[in-house]
């Protein structure tokens, strides 16, 4: 697989505090690649140099091959981009802004379809000012992709839009990346980072913390399995602490919450076996994203 | 030039109706209202036996210049920038010069437009005579109007948010209809103070349209003034223009 978006040690400061600091990732053709981060992380400021409105202090960009900011008008033909905050004229109606991005490009998508696709049918007539949130960011989404771009970089693709929409534009992105399409994706939800992305990149204090497949990073992060119940007797705590593999213990109202591996489930069943001890309403459950992310950025956090 | 993006703005300025009263309607609206006047319909002395209402004709028509210029220009680029607009665009195959330049044409079409309006409405209305030297004048007009998008420009370059745009506009404003010779023509003005007036570039103008209107040439020292604000202006704009 060629690789479509490449950073090597990119770095940006902003009033001498380094806000990139020596991203390196490779973005290969076809992928759904995501960025997490908490907020202020430099996802945007990242994405950002790719789509080169913003020009890096350090290290290289290049998209297909071209550089974002030397070579703006080719790297401009081949991607398409959502913005995390931007605005149109709010007097142009939705199909004004559709007619007038999509004759910016050579081989532009057909706009009614895509205005479908993205609830935005009933809403032709409407001025931009008029919108409600979901409905701009909506209408962004359609700008992104109405270029057929062969690149698309989406910040924050769906916040702002209800539970359906939010679905919705999951299936779009899908289609989009089968017919091709690479996709750079920064989000702050799990399940969209879940169910749509090939590799994430957890992005901390301007670094990457972490790179994998979203179940290499479940895997990967301390505490991946969850193990939870009511011991029919007092447990000792130090066996508990002797755990293998033990990421954390919780108690509370005589439950007790184990995070680890499956090396430490199997060790808590031969502990309880060993005492006689019956767990009652015991759960074993896999962390989410969600547990995994928030290991992988614990500092940041306290 | 785009000509969808051309095409665009002057959609979108059709629906500003203040922008579309104050640069269109309102220089022929008071031409109109002062016309009314019946002093303003004899002929004055002090005017080389004009009449009041001669005079105004060409004020009325820098008035159009002014407000486009001053006024709707850099409330509508200081705008689009401030919304993220033209950094939008730069996500596209068309820069946002695109959106910059179209402005200036929808600007500057709208004004001569208004322009024209004065002249017909003062002709039909008023028995207001057209410029005997219609080539001198034209090119006055022209060379006024590129000043007063270039001085747009640099007022847009200036603000970083529409409300500063806005107060920097209104204190280039008065000044400027005062120079227009709005208060006092300029030919009437003292001779120091009209030295001085002339030096601007409505002031120039105002000058220039006068003598056009006369069916003289304009004066290649009004010109050149004109001219020169024209490039100084411009270059401050290329200089100090900020897309976000
Ligand atoms: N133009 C700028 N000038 C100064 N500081 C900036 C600028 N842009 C970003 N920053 C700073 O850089 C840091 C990273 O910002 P960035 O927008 O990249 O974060 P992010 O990861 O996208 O956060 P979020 O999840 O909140 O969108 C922040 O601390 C922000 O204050
Ligand atoms: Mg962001």
């Amino acid at each position: 697989m060629p690789t479509v978006i490449e950073m090597t040690d990119l770095r940006k400061s902003y009033g001498g505090r380094a806000v990139v600091d020596g991203v390196s990732l490779a973005v290969e053709e076809g992928e759904i690649f995501g960025i997490l981060g908490p907020n202020g992380a430099g996802k945007t400021t990242t994405v950002e140099c790719v789509e080169g409105l913003r020009v890096p202090d350090g290290g290289r960009v290049r998209v297909t091959g071209l550089d974002p900011v030397a070579d703006h008008d080719k790297v401009a033909r081949v991607l398409g981009a959502q913005l995390q905050e931007s605005e149109l004229q709010p007097k142009l109606t939705v199909r004004e802004a559709l007619e007038l991005y999509a004759s910016f490009y050579p081989s532009p998508l057909d706009w009614a379809p895509l205005a479908e696709r993205l609830g935005l049918t009933g809403k032709l007539a409407t001025r931009f000012g008029k919108l409600s949130g979901g409905q701009k960011q909506r209408l962004f989404i359609a700008l992104a992709l109405i270029g057929n771009p062969r690149v698309v970089v989406l910040d924050e693709l769906t916040t702002g839009l209800d539970p359906r929409a939010r679905r919705d534009t999951w299936k779009l992105i899908e289609d989009v990346r089968d017919r091709g399409v690479t996709v750079l994706l920064v989000t702050h939800f799990m399940e969209e980072a879940q169910r749509l992305c090939d590799r994430i990149a957890v992005i901390d204090k301007g670094r990457v913390a972490a790179l994998d497949t979203p179940a290499g990073l479940i895997r990967r992060s301390a505490g991946a399995t969850v193990i939870t119940f009511t011991p029919s007797a007092p447990l000792d705590d130090h066996d508990l602490a002797a755990l293998p593999a033990l990421a954390a213990i919780e108690r509370k109202d005589g439950r007790i919450t184990l995070s680890g591996t499956d090396e430490t489930v199997n060790a808590v069943i031969t502990l309880l076996a060993r005492n006689r001890i019956t767990a009652h309403q015991l759960r074993v459950v896999d962390a989410t994203l969600d547990d995994a992310f928030l290991d992988l950025t614990k500092e940041e956090a306290a | 030039m785009n000509t969808a993006v051309l095409r665009t703005e002057f959609r979108l300025f059709r629906r500003e109706p203040g922008a579309v009263f104050w640069v269109f309607l309102f220089p022929t609206l008071l031409l109109v209202i002062l016309g009314s006047i019946p002093s303003f319909r004899e002929a004055d002395k002090s005017l080389g036996g004009l009449r009041p209402v001669d005079a105004y004709v060409p004020i009325a028509v820098l008035i159009a210049l002014i407000m486009s210029g001053v006024q709707t220009l850099p409330q509508a680029l200081t705008g689009h920038r401030e919304r993220g607009i033209l950094r939008r665009m730069r996500l596209t195959p068309v820069r946002p010069s695109a959106l910059l330049s179209a402005q200036m044409v929808v600007q500057g079409t709208v004004a001569l437009g208004s322009a024209l309006l004065a002249l017909l409405v003062g002709r039909l209305a008023f028995d207001v005579r057209l410029p005997k030297q219609p080539g001198g004048y034209l090119l006055a007009l022209l060379l006024a109007a590129a000043a007063a998008l270039a001085l747009g420009s640099v007022v847009s370059s200036l603000s970083r948010t529409t409300k500063i745009a806005g107060a920097i506009g209104s204190a280039v404003f008065f000044p400027m209809l005062f120079c227009a010779g709005v208060w006092i023509p300029v030919r009437e003005m003292p001779h120091a103070m009209a030295r001085v007036v002339q030096l601007t570039p409505f002031g120039a103008a105002a000058r220039a349209l006068d003598r056009a209107a006369a069916g003289q040439w304009p004066g290649w020292e009004h010109l050149g003034v004109l001219a020169l604000w024209t490039v100084l202006l411009t270059a401050g704009a290329a200089r100090w223009f900020r897309w976000e």
